[in-house]
């Protein structure tokens, strides 16, 4: 069966409302490894509580996820070690702002790997190089651009070796000049084979990235394809139009 | 009004022994006030139902009733039960619950100012919740509690003349056993509130620089 072990995450009719408003109505989908999936669509069709409801940051009101074909969802305590395996990164970076940029990263080798302070030292250093940032080491959060604290949010994901990055919109928070450099990370991320799920408007980045753009709206996929298919050739009318609009606001196709 | 030899012989011997026993009361009592502030905080912002619930009544009692009477209670109605103390231990006793109550009030406060997505962050990495409130939430919030509880230990810091009421001789006790015997209230009361807006100035400068010394570089408060 060499098909299903390359299925690293498998979501299942995820269902999610707040009071009386559904955010999601039944979302599924499958993510082999390496692919990189970007999630597009307007705001407020529920991308971002759908990349919370698969590490359970956000506890889904029913479907399943499954990683390495594991149940994540009702693993009581060992959601813990499920979440180790799959990075995050947020919007506003989140980054624990009373740590250096080094302790930011060192900070969960430590307390959740129990690894040694020097050894923990040495490849949060190594995580911070591979995105540009180990000569801000020593700075704290506030005194980095947004694009340099989101860089060292990925290093900090990316230090738990996590077998699936999921990115909740990670350069809405940054104005243009920044969003480069953080693309330029997570495509590095991607080519060099990272399973990554990306919320984002980026279009130009998922257009040269994405293996599959998931195209949802009102708390559904409405359509999903290769980027050239989808966006040159949607099923849908919405989709085209979303996808206009988009291309207008962010240049497709070399995203800098 | 000024009697040197009176002030050297018979009012500073007594005073620097009254002094100390104050130290000891205000040494003994923050640390622990401070602990309890922290569970008792942390209890009631992240325990469950129950454990929530009887944080907050702990808040509304302590908080509510006077410390003189708390210490009252301790140590002259609290033996009648079996359990007695000696003076100095039913006043510190007393201080603690009573500091802790308030600190659990500013570090709840600081606690709910730090912003959900650090601890969104830490559950992320794997961390439990123990660790995130421990590695993450905490480490910030007590930065921002840190003038709060500054307040409270130099409240602490007056009200430990209550101790004198339990017959714990501390420094005002002291003061008014010699002002009682030579009948020279105004100067020795004096001399005495002196001495408390040293400590209280000592003791906030010393609370500043800790202050200064937790910051974290560039942020702007």
């Amino acid at each position: 069966m060499k098909t299903e072990d390359n299925l690293i995450l498998k979501v299942e009719d995820i269902h999610k409302s707040y009071g009386n408003t559904e955010v999601l109505k039944g979302v599924s989908f499958e993510v082999k490894k390496g692919e990189t999936k970007v999630f597009i669509g307007p705001s407020g069709t529920g991308k971002s509580t759908l990349l919370r409801c698969i590490n359970q940051l956000t506890l889904p009101d029913s479907g399943r996820v499954w990683l390495h074909g594991e149940e994540v969802t009702h693993s009581g305590k060992n959601i813990n070690i499920y979440r180790q395996k799959m990075g995050m990164v947020f919007q506003n970076f989140n980054l624990f702002d009373h740590l250096t940029a080094l302790k930011n990263v060192e900070i969960s080798l430590i307390k959740v790997r129990g690894m040694k302070k020097k050894e923990a030292t040495e490849k949060a250093l190594e995580e911070l190089k591979q995105v540009g940032m180990e000569a801000q080491a020593g700075l704290y959060p506030a005194e980095l651009s947004g694009g340099q604290a989101q860089r060292v949010s990925i290093a900090r994901a990316l230090a738990m070796d996590p077998d699936v990055m999921l990115f909740d919109e990670p350069t809405s928070a940054l104005d243009p000049e920044l969003t480069g450099e953080v693309l330029e990370v997570m495509k590095k991320l991607a080519l060099g084979g990272m399973t990554m799920l990306v919320v984002t408007h980026e279009i130009g980045f998922a257009y040269s990235v994405a293996n599959e753009i998931i195209f949802m709206e009102k708390g559904r996929i409405l359509e999903s394809g290769p980027p050239q298919k989808l966006v040159n050739n949607p099923r849908f009318e919405r989709t085209k139009q979303f996808l206009s609009r988009l291309s207008e606001l962010y240049k497709l196709g070399d995203e800098k | 009004m000024m009697d040197m030899p009176f002030l050297k012989d018979v009012l500073i011997p007594p005073l620097l022994e009254g002094l100390v026993v104050t130290l000891k009361l205000i040494i003994c009592s923050i640390p622990f006030g401070f602990v309890t502030g922290i569970l008792i905080a942390t209890g009631r912002v992240y325990g469950n139902r129950y454990i929530s619930f009887l944080c907050k009544v702990y808040v509304i009692i302590f908080k509510g009733c006077p410390l003189l009477m708390l210490l009252f209670i301790i140590y002259f109605g609290l033996p009648s039960l079996g359990i007695s103390f000696s003076p100095f231990c039913a006043a510190v006793i007393g201080f603690v619950i009573c500091n802790g109550a308030y600190n659990s009030e500013y570090i709840r406060g600081a606690i709910q100012s730090v912003k959900y997505g650090q601890m969104r962050a830490a559950l992320a990495l794997g961390m439990t919740m123990r660790q995130a409130i421990m590695n993450i939430i905490l480490p910030q919030a007590m930065r921002r509690a840190v003038p709060g509880i500054s307040n409270e230990i130099i409240y602490l810091i007056k009200y430990s003349s209550l101790a004198y009421m339990l017959t714990c001789i501390e420094l005002t006790g002291a003061g008014k056993i010699v002002a009682s015997r030579y009948f020279k209230f105004t100067f020795v009361f004096m001399v005495i509130g002196f001495i408390y807006l040293m400590l209280v100035t000592i003791a906030s400068k010393l609370l500043g620089m800790l202050e200064k010394k937790l910051e974290i570089p560039g942020l702007i408060k």
